[in-house]
């Protein structure tokens, strides 16, 4: 994924058992693969089919993506809090490329 | 009895008259981020959008155009060109030295003795000033440093002068405003002046500002310049789409600005 950018948004703290949102946003131009260029010929696919968030190293959250999710993917969901430790967020392509990104997480 | 009725009524027509006449600002147009979109009866396209898309401008984080303003910062700061400067050589910390900048733009350039757009300039800093190649027109460097200069004028008004040697190059800009072309016919204020806030098929006409430009537009899942919407306009009366760049269309911009003064800059802007 060439010149992909992600970004995180997640609180730094948060009580046990309090279930918190975690904001996601990955610039990724998300090709289809049925748009045709000026010739006629159909730009292949390409675009970021998983997304998975670990906990602490354990999933917690996953979605697999398809080509109707629009370029510039938002995603937002929560977690619940358990204990102190990082998040982890790795976007995967088509080419089985993987964009990663974490938030450290403090739990009382 | 009758003058009492009579009286009663001549008040009531009285109120209707005098709430026509209030204020037309309306509380939901405004953003929680920028504050007031409108000033007198000139409204931001801000607006006219969906309470879900303004909710993705008021958002910086949710913005994917702010993704544009982080790379535009990361280019300020790279040494570009034999001169072995970077833009942070001469002008330092944009958030100072912008301030304020693009609000002014497009404007007059004594040295080619016309218009320029904000792009221009940072194509003659580049050329001229770093002995850099200049960034071709709608590339994603240039995107990103345009709306990274843009952006250090949010919330501020556009501010733009249509004196002195501007003034002949305003005239042409608003005459190309209201100068029908291409195969419908049309020109910029039919839509624009004539229909703002009418639906033309299933979008809803705006008043064509460009307050928030270079904006994140949903339809192109992508940031584009004034100069792509005024080609994708006149593509869409079937007319001949000028080049980037053309003189006719910095003329234009500048008539078009002046169109939206006071309204705040809302670079990088969200809209469908």
């Amino acid at each position: 994924m060439a010149k992909t950018k992600a970004r995180v948004k997640a609180p730094k703290s948060a009580k046990k058992g309090e279930a918190f949102q975690i904001k996601t946003l990955i610039s990724h131009k998300m090709e289809t693969g049925q748009r045709k260029d000026k010739k006629g010929n159909k730009i292949p696919r390409d675009i970021i089919n998983k997304f998975v968030c670990t906990y602490n190293g354990k999933e917690v959250f996953s979605a697999d993506w398809h080509p109707a999710v629009s370029a510039n993917p938002y995603l937002a969901f929560y977690v619940k809090a358990e204990e102190s430790g990082s998040l982890e967020m790795t976007w995967t392509d088509d080419a089985g490329k993987a964009v990663k990104k974490t938030a450290k997480v403090t739990v009382s | 009895m009758k003058k009492a009725y009579l009286g009663a009524m001549a008040f009531g027509v009285a109120a209707l008259i005098a709430a026509s006449f209030a204020s037309t600002t309306h509380a939901d147009h405004n953003s929680p981020l920028l504050g007031k979109m409108e000033v007198d009866d000139r409204r931001s396209g801000y607006t006219y959008m969906e309470p879900e898309t303004k909710a993705i401008q008021d958002d910086d984080f949710e913005n994917p155009a702010m993704i544009f303003v982080e790379d535009g910062e990361q280019l300020w700061g790279s040494v570009d060109g034999n001169a072995n400067k970077s833009c942070q050589s001469c002008h330092n910390d944009a958030f100072d030295s912008m301030k304020g900048v693009a609000a002014g733009y497009p404007k007059y350039d004594p040295k080619l003795k016309k218009l320029k757009s904000l792009e221009q300039q940072i194509n003659i800093c580049r050329t001229e000033r770093m002995q850099a190649k200049p960034w071709k027109w709608e590339s994603n460097e240039l995107l990103a440093m345009t709306i990274f200069v843009r952006h250090q004028s949010r919330g501020m008004p556009v501010n733009v002068s249509i004196d002195d040697e501007a003034a002949p190059f305003f005239a042409k800009g608003k005459e190309f405003y209201y100068e029908r072309r291409g195969q419908l016919d049309m020109a910029c204020k039919h839509c624009h002046e004539d229909n703002a806030g009418h639906m033309a098929r299933a979008n809803r006409l705006t008043q064509g500002q460009i307050n928030g430009f270079p904006t994140y537009r949903l339809k192109w899942q992508k940031v584009g310049s004034v100069h792509r919407r005024f080609r994708g306009c006149n593509k869409n009366i079937r007319a001949q789409p000028l080049k980037y760049g053309a003189d006719e269309y910095v003329n234009l911009e500048l008539y078009v600005a002046w169109r939206g003064r006071g309204l705040p800059v809302e670079t990088p802007s969200v809209r469908n």
